[in-house]
């Protein structure tokens, strides 16, 4: 059975005028458990909107979502979010230790057997030495990286990431892109991924789906077979890649 | 000019000025009953608090004060908390606050001599009507402020609602509760002293007062200064508890250069 | 939310529900009636005050205590303020002092001010210049500083003296930071010389209120205290219209220095 399930969502928004926005049009995917999935789309063809949606945060207007078997009606236990913006959703009271640490609080976990986990996880996201430094003190990629690590501090089932690499620079990117497969291989989440970068989406995926303009629709699913561990230099120089990439860029073209 | 030479020049033009009024007072320039030499007001000001009777008024001043100030804490912290999470209650209580916020605060102490006489309480009440509007405003623009990606961070790690309002919003707000609480500081101390003047029998500001019923000008001035002193501390005290308590805050207005 | 302000129903039944609450619950208890006299008690007694116009005269004495005290405090201390703020020298020499004068409470000053002018109304527009003297030019000089050098440079390069600089740059562009100080000063003011009113006062709002109380009129005494906030009221209104109508002014202008 698949771990998460999108069966015919569409959300449209009433605007102030009374005229509607269809931000999502009819989406119908699955996602099986272990999996690394990306949707790519053109800006504002409703990528957050769909996450959100998924997430629990935002009801739809028709359709269901269903994680583990049950239709979710507001956030899901066993799912996280990652958002965007990382600077407003990280906790600006609490030090790094303390936003990871919020993770596994809100899963439950007593105080006694978090602390080395959470030391484990900052470690694995690349930032060992910076427990005790506050959000504002760090860089947009770091900050990033806690984002995440909290994130995974709640051993969530699924992690749904709103292009979480976004307001990165370019070589940023690359580096929490390798940081976040190696999380990934480590502990054997689901990933649902949104991205504008095609490229990006080639690199870490299994599968990706290519969105339309709003009303966004499923135009095409991808399987992306190259082997794994991935790597920046010989993944991106396959012959294939180049050929994918440019179907998906051809496909939005046409689209938008 | 540098920081180093701008504060030597305040200070050196600060004892320029004691100096100054010392020689008026003494050559009878001004007139040394209404403006005694500083020499006079600094030995009675070492006398009484040496004796302890400054200490005392100081003492029975701060009790109120600090009743005052944390019960209004108390009450009007949680209530903008509450009022900026619940629309209604914010919609349902504004038009009262804007009734009650024109009156200035020492309009409402014949009130408060009127329910409790000369007593602490009297001074207790008048503080609290005092510092609810800086810190219920403050609470609650702070709450509204509290971006919405904040709350969907704890709504998507599944908090709780009470969890939520302890973990998030509570410390998201911490900064505007402190602005409001920074601001009451000298409100405070500006109504005990009032309120003593109006209606006490004891504190610095009745002590104040007093002495200039009695002609006992030197005095006078030492209270006056006792009370600079003590403003002085109650801010240094705060901007203490402004570090310990929201260390991550200061540390961020630090680098902002504030 | 968008920008429609609706009437806010819930608010007014509210506050009308409290009223109403405070009449019954005075009217049947003969006890209570004395710290919280029946509403309509309070509003006749508020009419026929106005109507004898007995509320006037102390409305008046407030009025025009308040107005010389907060408009020469201001002129002082925006003068004041844009000279230190603009001669670093001037005001190297008085931080120091105003750093050791700012902590004490304003209301401090009454006895001296009490002292050396005795009970009247030069006593009480001297303490409100005192007072509201602090916020003014604290947040003028401050305003006059954060002006950017370079526009008071360009300022020169096109030729404009002095005053013109003054007039056109430094006001301007530190007009923002003054208001924030008059408005401060605005309920200081009338905190000051309601004060001042009740310790050491023949006439005037403050007066009146605290007389009623010692007098054991205390639907006459919350009368007052209806008058003294619809004052406030009243001048805070007063400030919001001439701020918009200034900042209207300052938009056809050359932009200041700060935000």
């Amino acid at each position: 059975m698949p771990i998460l399930e999108v069966q015919n969502l569409s959300k449209s928004y009433r605007q102030l005028r009374g005229e509607s926005t269809h931000a999502i049009g009819n989406i119908t995917c699955q996602v099986e458990a272990g999996e690394f999935v990306s949707f790519v789309g053109p800006s504002g063809c409703g990528k957050t909107t769909l996450l959100m949606s998924i997430a629990g945060l935002i009801e739809p207007t028709s359709g269901q979502v269903i994680v583990k078997g049950r239709a979710v009606k507001g956030p899901p236990p066993d799912l996280v979010l990652v958002f965007q913006e990382y600077n407003k959703s990280l906790f600006a009271w609490r030090t790094i230790l303390g936003n990871v640490r919020f993770g596994l609080e809100a899963r439950g976990v007593r105080s006694s057997r978090s602390e080395s986990r959470t030391r484990d996880l900052i470690e694995l996201v690349g930032l060992k030495g910076f427990e005790k430094h506050y959000p504002w003190e760090l860089s947009g990629g770091m900050q990033q990286r806690v984002a995440i690590a909290r994130a995974l501090a709640y051993e969530p089932e699924v992690l749904l990431m709103d292009e979480p690499f976004g307001s990165l620079d370019a070589l940023t990117r690359l580096d929490l892109e390798d940081t976040l497969l190696r999380v990934w291989a480590e502990l054997k989440t689901t990933i649902l991924f949104i991205t504008h970068d095609i490229e990006e989406a080639i690199y870490l995926s299994d599968r990706i789906w290519v969105l339309s303009g709003r009303p966004s629709q499923i135009i095409q699913e991808l399987s992306i077979d190259f082997p794994r561990p991935r790597n920046q230099v010989e993944t991106r120089a396959e012959a294939r890649f180049m050929i994918l990439r440019n179907e998906i860029y051809r496909q939005i073209g046409h689209a938008s | 000019m540098n920081m180093r030479e701008s504060k030597l020049n305040g200070i050196v033009f600060v004892f320029v000025l004691m100096i100054a009024w010392e020689l008026a007072a003494r050559l009878h320039w001004v007139n040394p009953l209404i403006v005694p030499p500083l020499s006079r007001i600094f030995a009675s000001f070492g006398t009484l608090v040496a004796s302890g009777d400054i200490p005392l008024q100081i003492l029975a001043s701060m009790k109120r004060a600090v009743v005052g100030y944390i019960l209004a804490a108390a009450v009007f912290i949680p209530l903008g908390i509450f009022m900026g999470l619940f629309d209604y209650c914010h919609r349902a209580l504004e038009v009262a606050i804007e009734m009650l916020r024109p009156i200035p605060p020492p309009a409402v102490i014949p009130v408060a001599l009127l329910f409790f006489g000369l007593e602490d309480e009297m001074k207790i009440f008048v503080i609290f009507f005092s510092c609810a509007w800086p810190i219920l405003l403050n609470t609650l623009d702070g709450v509204k402020n509290i971006d919405r990606l904040l709350m969907n961070t704890a709504r998507t790690f599944g908090l709780s609602r009470v969890r939520t309002i302890w973990q998030v919003v509570l410390p998201a707000c911490s900064p505007h509760i402190m602005t409001g609480l920074r601001v009451s500081l000298p409100i405070t101390l500006i109504l005990v002293v009032i309120s003593e003047m109006v209606g006490s029998t004891d504190g610095i500001g009745y002590f104040i007062l007093d002495s200039q019923r009695r002609f006992k000008i030197p005095q006078m001035y030492g209270g006056m200064l006792a009370l600079a002193v003590l403003g002085y501390a109650l801010n240094l005290l705060f901007n203490l508890a402004h570090r310990s308590l929201l260390s991550w805050h200061w540390g961020m207005l630090r680098k902002e250069g504030r | 939310m968008n920008g429609v302000k609706q009437f806010n129903w819930i608010g007014w039944l509210v506050l009308a529900a409290l009223l109403c609450l405070w009449e019954y619950g005075a009217r049947s208890s003969p006890k209570l009636q004395y710290y919280f006299p029946p509403v309509s008690q309070i509003l006749y007694a508020l009419g026929q005050l106005i109507i004898s116009g007995r509320i006037a005269a102390h409305l008046l004495a407030t009025i025009s205590r308040f107005l010389e005290g907060y408009m020469l405090a201001a002129l002082l201390a925006v003068s004041m303020g844009v000279f230190l703020g603009y001669f670093r020298f001037a005001y190297s020499l008085l931080e120091t002092l105003i750093e050791f004068l700012r902590p004490m409470p304003s209301v401090a000053i009454v006895p001296v001010a009490v002292l050396a002018l005795g009970i009247g109304d030069a006593m009480i527009v001297a303490v409100t210049i005192y007072a509201s003297v602090w916020p003014m030019l604290v947040n003028t000089i401050d305003g006059v500083r954060r002006i950017e050098p370079i526009l008071i440079d360009t300022a020169r390069t096109f030729g404009l003296g002095r005053w013109a600089i003054l007039w056109r740059v430094v006001l301007p562009g530190a007009s923002p930071y003054i208001v924030t100080g008059l408005r401060i000063s605005l309920s200081i003011a009338l905190i000051l010389v309601t004060t001042a009113e009740m310790i050491a006062g023949s006439r005037g709002l403050g007066f009146f209120i605290l007389d009623q109380e010692r007098s054991f009129n205390s639907r006459n005494m919350y009368a007052g205290i209806i008058v003294v906030a619809a004052l406030g009221y009243a001048l805070n209104r007063l400030f919001l219209a001439l701020e918009n109508k200034t900042l209207r002014w300052q938009r056809g202008m050359v932009a200041g220095g700060s935000v």
